[in-house]
């Protein structure tokens, strides 16, 4: 690894010296520029070499693109937005984008890639499994990384069941975890609903829907909050009649769907079919639900939680939203959201670190970013960021509720 | 009352995997081709579907261009990628059908994305519910179960009854014998594939309409469980495939209203591999000596 690293180093810089010679002696042929004015173009051209490289690592293509579109646009936004202020330092920000397509091999290699271009620190993976697959190779590397959207605890930390074995240092995230959205749910149907039974439907194959159905049952159980019914399916399902008609037999008041929006969108109608009246809960991949339920009326009055909602009135969000919408013409939504805040801690910690005069890249400069990173201590879009033991942020969840056929922030949970 | 209402549910979920065996099975019956696109050529009618109403077809229409649009794929698919190879080994042409659908699934999200979009099932159906007593009934349910039942006996007239369905009959039985005794068999395979298709596309617009988001992934999985239904039931079997196909709906839903929802996918694979080992030509399916 090491040889090749060096070999990819000396070819970068042949490279780069390659280029910026042609790119002066065009200058020379071109304009035929007095000795003095060649001198200071090539002051800038070193200047200009002198970028911090960030790595970003998405799936922009495959089956979970729009997660990583959505993060890509987001780290893309602030680092644009960060340069044009003068970048961190005086130094401009170069990002360094590697598409998984949403696999955990293609991502590995990706990271290795990104190494081996020089990165200071990574903003990504997207989804669970490639970022775990990731993280574990990181550790020799002690490369500085955060994740805008993987949820499950085991990205953060080496987990044996529920126990926590040991907490990978350099890896951060800036959304909530799974467990957190199914002991928010669990308290807030109890105490803001007032419910007094529930019932829980999940996806065996999603880690995601596992961690939160698991939570919620455990928070329940504290609260007071009965659990009727509990559901299962797999993960490439779109029957959930027996499941649903098993419920609706129960009739409990509420019924919490941790899983992501498509999957609600095929079962709002069948739990409609099924004859189940119920206030529906569900977690933060309930995002953009709406867009592809055929009927919002069937998911009327239900709530979900979120890491961010784009009606909050903070000031913070009001100019994201703006800025989001003149960039991008589109609303953000959270993955936008948690990965324009990773890329927000992300570069508050490399600051730090090149204040502490470190040589970039080194051991010491990475450390000084992880540092950096465990003191957050900032306002964020989706909310203020510290962190936990564990590298998770504690943070306080956004509640949305569809009313009216469309979703209305609620307030924070 | 619950029993009732879950018989409905293995009902109307077994119709669907039956509509979609029976295009496993006819093409197999004739060529011995398990055509893993099948589930695949579901999936770009839903597209089709999707695309013309969202371009403001009328719905009927669009029904009928799903449908066409599916016969077409399925028949072009046929000649360019089966045809070449019908004296190959079977093994390439199975390889060559895994191939086509990963082909047609990239394609796909190439041209719409991965993203799930939600697919105009109420313009097509209107999304209305029957009550009778406690037990609701959706229009969606009723005409499923309806559409899939009249398309099974339609196909089983039309080879039992025509110069058609006597042909394919014929191929299946033996190739070498037909063409010999005059019968065109790129014609009849060509015919074969359309009309698995063509209930393919019925089987389409049905499965959309009950379960209504589309992305490029809803064919596999459901091509995955109509192919343990056409193995159940005997692949190659016509009977046979309508048979496994409410087998299947029917295991599904008694697994789940007997509280083990996790397991309904363990059980549909276990009775593939329970039918191949002590069962292998299936329920209705005609026990075949191996030429070596």
């Amino acid at each position: 690894m090491k040889r090749f690293a060096t070999k990819a180093v000396a070819v970068v810089l042949a490279v780069v010296f390659g280029m910026s010679f042609v790119a002066c002696s065009g200058e020379k042929k071109a304009e035929a520029a007095p000795a003095a004015q060649t001198q200071t173009e090539t002051k800038t051209e070193t200047k200009a070499a002198e970028t911090i490289k960030v790595g970003v690592l998405a799936p922009l293509t495959g089956a979970v693109a729009e997660y990583g579109n959505a993060v890509n646009n987001g780290v893309v936004m602030y680092f644009d937005e960060l340069n044009a202020k003068g970048g961190i330092n005086g130094k401009q920000v170069e990002l360094v984008t590697y598409d998984e397509e949403g696999d955990a091999v293609k991502a590995v290699t990706g990271y290795n890639s990104l190494v081996d271009q020089g990165v200071v620190a990574i903003v990504g993976d997207v989804t669970t499994g490639p970022t775990v697959a990731v993280v574990v190779e990181s550790q020799a590397d002690g490369m500085p990384m955060i994740t805008a959207s993987a949820t499950a605890a085991s990205v953060t930390c080496q987990m044996d069941g529920d126990k926590v074995v040991a907490v990978y240092e350099n890896m951060f995230r800036s959304c909530f975890i799974d467990p957190f959205q199914g002991e928010k749910m669990a308290a807030f149907a109890k105490e803001v609903l007032g419910a007094k039974t529930a019932a829980v439907i999940y996806n065996t194959g999603l880690d995601y829907s596992v961690g939160c159905a698991e939570s919620f049952q455990t928070k329940a159980a504290e609260v007071g909050l009965e659990v009727v019914a509990v559901e299962s399916y797999s993960n490439d399902a779109v029957d959930f009649q027996g499941q649903l008609t098993n419920i609706a037999a129960k009739a409990p008041e509420v019924m919490f769907v941790p899983d992501y929006y498509s999957v609600v969108a095929l079962m709002a109608p069948q739990a409609a079919a099924a004859g189940l009246s119920t206030t529906l809960l569900g977690s933060d991949g309930w995002d953009t639900v709406l867009d592809v339920v055929t009927d919002a009326a069937l998911l009327e009055g239900a709530y979900y939680c979120s890491g961010y909602s784009p009606d909050d009135t903070r000031e913070e969000v009001l100019t994201f939203v703006k800025n989001y919408q003149a960039k991008f013409g589109a609303t953000p939504n959270m993955f936008s959201a948690q990965a324009y805040d990773a890329a927000m801690i992300m570069a508050a910690a490399i600051e730090k670190a090149e204040a502490s005069g470190a040589k970039a890249g080194s051991a010491e400069y990475k450390a000084a970013i992880i540092a950096a990173m465990k003191a957050t201590d900032m306002n964020c879009v989706t909310g203020h960021v510290t962190y936990d033991q564990y590298n998770n942020p504690e943070k306080s969840a956004a509640i949305i509720k569809i009313e009216g056929g469309a979703t209305k922030y609620w307030g924070n949970y | 009352m619950l029993f009732l209402s879950q018989c409905i549910n293995g009902l109307q979920l077994g119709s669907i995997y039956a509509l979609v065996a029976l295009g496993y099975s006819m093409v197999y019956g004739i060529i011995r081709l398990l055509n893993f696109a099948h589930g695949d050529v579901i999936m770009i009618g839903a597209y089709i579907a999707l695309l013309t109403i969202g371009a403001g077809v009328n719905p009927a229409l669009a029904v009928v261009l799903t449908i066409f649009g599916c016969v077409f794929i399925s028949v072009l698919i046929e000649r360019v990628a089966y045809r070449p190879l019908r004296s190959a080994p079977r093994i390439s042409l199975l390889i060559t059908a895994i191939g086509v659908s990963l082909l047609l699934q990239n394609v796909t999200q190439l041209l719409f994305t991965a993203n799930t979009r939600p697919y105009p099932g109420s313009a097509i159906i209107p999304s209305k519910a029957l009550k009778l007593g406690g037990l609701s009934l959706s229009l969606t349910t009723i005409v499923t179960i309806l559409v899939s039942v009249g398309s099974m006996i339609a196909l089983h007239l039309l080879i039992q009854k025509t110069r058609m369905g006597k042909a394919m009959r014929a191929v299946s039985e033996d190739t070498g014998a037909a063409q010999l005794m005059g019968i065109d068999i790129n014609r009849v395979i060509s015919v074969t594939f359309a009309i698995g298709s063509a209930l393919a596309g019925i089987g389409s617009v049905l499965f959309c309409c009950r379960y209504p988001v589309v992305n490029p992934n809803i064919g596999s999985m459901l091509g995955l469980k109509a192919f343990v239904a056409a193995v159940l039931g005997g692949i190659g079997s016509i009977p046979g495939a309508v048979v496994g196909g409410f087998a299947i709906g029917f295991a599904e839903v008694l697994v789940t209203a007997l509280g083990f929802s996790a397991w309904t996918d363990a059980v549909v694979f276990a009775i593939l591999i329970l039918v191949l080992l002590f069962k292998p030509a299936g329920l209705l399916g005609r026990g075949v000596a191996e030429k070596v």
